[in-house]
């Protein structure tokens, strides 16, 4: 339908294979047994982490993250990960300090947003230990998003035309009804999928409030996924608000109860994020043995994240962001508040 | 780099100038920093309907402080919606947002944006930076695309190190060539310098007016490509008081986007 244009030969590797039907014998296996899922997070990770696996983590980089688990990937040091770059700011930084990966898809990394961009994940990107495939936020939100569908592919008319296209591994293809030009997006089943949620029982049931930015995509698609949550609820309270379940029990493999879990990040409805200890992050990251140090003390050196925000001053410091959170008051006049303070 | 006189920062004059680039009652998805402190003071001034989103999910909120991501809780303020990516992006490709506002790092004379990296080995960057994020999916989808950047050789380039974000390719019917939904593209550059728009013959930029004090050589030595001038070009008006009041009592109080200096 259109003269030539220099046509782009996409350059980069696809890390996950977009077979259905392999994906389909996975999910076929995996139980539908509703059974006691709460485990803490060290065992959560242990048993459905491994070396190796390919990682998309829920949220939106300092919004919502499911931050204990990201620190306890770190601390128990695992390795040659995959990474789903989409949207990735505060949780990249946390998997960067711990060297925790060496391919990623990129769509948005080392940036955090307003804050600026740290100089440890850049570093480690600029290193040249981790290779990279281009995509964009979209294009990796909708290769969850085909996944989910149980497709190889989903068909999209972004990237079309750039050097994003050119560094992928999409393909371009013709509508066969219209003839239309299309990227073809492959599938994305990440091996885990870590999302952490407002509220779920100990089976898995969860729930979220606000934006659920990539989530319902992540959870579907992801081969294992671990839930933290900020309440540990009946499902009889799952099934008060059904409009608002992400996923039932079936799709989810471990529950870790972690209240404040998405410390330092935003928790829509509950706290505020703690730019102080954001900016602490970025100006510790200035210097290389500054920065070892830093991480010692916060990730290493604490048995779990509960000692963590101990350090980070624990139930007093939790209150103040709760205090910031504009839309808790909301909530307040909405609804009983649930949980209460630490 | 200086205004006119004292009564306001390059900061504040792009934010003002860009906020009366988006008519009113119309769809935007924009972005943190700048793009978003000139879009609520659009709301606040002069397109009291624009509808807002945010890439991560939420609709038409009541932007009471300026958000510090587009996922955080200040974008979902009385929203309208909250939804996820997967339908802000295919509202988008659908046909039903206006505009995008974007910054990025290096742009060239088509809009052509790199928010990607510095350096020419893509293996090993000079200088690794974010990417993409939404950028390419909102300029490739969106019917008119913004950019807001400070002016200098560095930014405005003959070549970019990495093309990220489409603005109209290699020219004329690029675009739609690759495959882009046709009548879309850049549609106003807002630099330090000057207000740009776009030659709808070339699709090159070109300057529609300069700001307070700012010569036409000023502008093409700080441009690394040949940048076109309209005939009727005009001097920006200058922020008003009023614009100024609003942009620092209630959009950015904290002078989170403000607060830096342009250079």
């Amino acid at each position: 339908m259109n003269e030539q244009v220099p046509s782009i030969t996409p350059q980069g590797e696809l890390f996950c294979s977009p077979d259905v039907e392999e994906a389909r014998s996975f999910f076929r296996q995996k139980p539908r047994t509703m059974t006691n899922k709460l485990m803490s997070v060290s065992e959560a990770v242990s048993r459905f982490v491994h070396d190796g696996d390919y990682l998309a983590s829920g949220g939106f980089g300092g919004v919502r993250i499911a931050s204990a688990v990201l620190h306890e990937i770190v601390r128990q040091r695992k390795k040659n990960l995959g990474l789903s770059g989409h949207t990735a700011t505060h949780d990249f930084q946390i998997l960067a300090a711990g060297k925790c990966f060496n391919r990623c898809d990129v769509a948005y990394i080392v940036g955090l947003e307003m804050r600026g961009l740290s100089l440890n994940a850049r570093r480690y990107m600029e290193s040249g230990a981790v290779k990279m495939t281009e995509w964009t936020n979209a294009a990796l939100a909708w290769r969850c998003k085909a996944a989910s569908m149980g497709l190889p592919f989903l068909p999209a008319r972004v990237m079309l035309g750039t050097d994003v296209m050119k560094h992928s591994a999409a393909k371009t293809i013709e509508c066969p009804f219209t003839g239309q030009k299309l990227v073809a997006l492959p599938a994305l089943y990440p091996d885990v999928g870590i999302i952490h949620v407002h509220r779920a029982d100990i089976f898995g049931n969860c729930q979220l409030d606000g934006i659920t930015i990539a989530d319902y995509e992540v959870g579907r698609s992801s081969k294992r996924v671990i839930i933290s949550t900020e309440h540990l609820v009946d499902t009889d309270e799952i099934i008060k608000k059904p409009l608002q379940t992400l996923l039932p029990f079936w799709l989810v493999d471990a529950v870790c109860h972690v209240r404040y879990g998405s410390y330092p990040g935003n928790m829509p409805y509950e706290y505020f994020s703690d730019e102080e200890h954001l900016a602490e992050w970025m100006e510790a990251e200035r210097d290389p043995d500054t920065f070892q140090q830093f991480i010692d003390k916060y990730i290493y050196g604490v048995s779990d994240f509960r000692e963590y925000l101990e350090l980070k001053g624990g139930e007093l410091r939790m209150a103040e962001l709760r205090e910031l959170e504009p839309l808790r008051r909301n909530e307040e006049k909405r609804m009983p508040a649930s949980g209460g303070s630490l | 780099m200086k205004t006119n006189n004292n009564r306001y920062n390059l900061m504040e004059l792009m934010v003002c100038v860009a906020s009366r680039q988006l008519e009113d009652s119309k769809t935007a998805v924009i972005g943190t920093g700048m793009p978003l402190a000139a879009a609520m003071l659009a709301q606040k001034l002069t397109a009291p309907n624009l509808v807002i989103l945010f890439e991560a999910g939420a609709v038409a909120p009541k932007l009471r402080r300026l958000p510090i991501s587009v996922a955080d809780s200040n974008t979902q303020t009385d929203a309208l919606l909250l939804s996820g990516m997967d339908i802000i992006f295919e509202a988008c490709q659908r046909g039903t947002v206006d505009y995008t506002f974007l910054g990025g790092a290096q742009i060239d004379m088509y809009g052509n944006i790199n928010s990607s990296m510095i350096g020419t080995d893509y293996n090993r960057p000079k200088v690794r930076l974010p990417g993409s994020g939404g950028a390419n999916d909102l300029a490739c989808l969106c019917w008119k695309t913004l950019t807001i950047t400070p002016h200098d050789k560095r930014r405005f380039v003959n070549k970019l190190d990495f093309l990220t974000t489409p603005g109209y390719l290699t020219g004329p019917g690029a675009r739609e060539r690759a495959g882009l939904p046709a009548g879309c593209g850049p549609y106003k550059v807002i630099s330090t310098l000057a207000l740009m728009g776009y030659d709808p013959e070339s699709k090159r930029m070109r300057v529609e007016s300069l700001h307070p004090g700012i010569t036409r050589e000023e502008v093409i030595e700080n441009t690394g490509f040949e940048m076109l001038f309209l005939d009727s070009l005009t001097e920006t008006p200058e922020p008003t008081d009023h614009e100024l009041k609003v942009l620092r009592e209630e959009v950015d109080p904290m002078g989170l986007v403000i607060g830096k200096s342009g250079q």
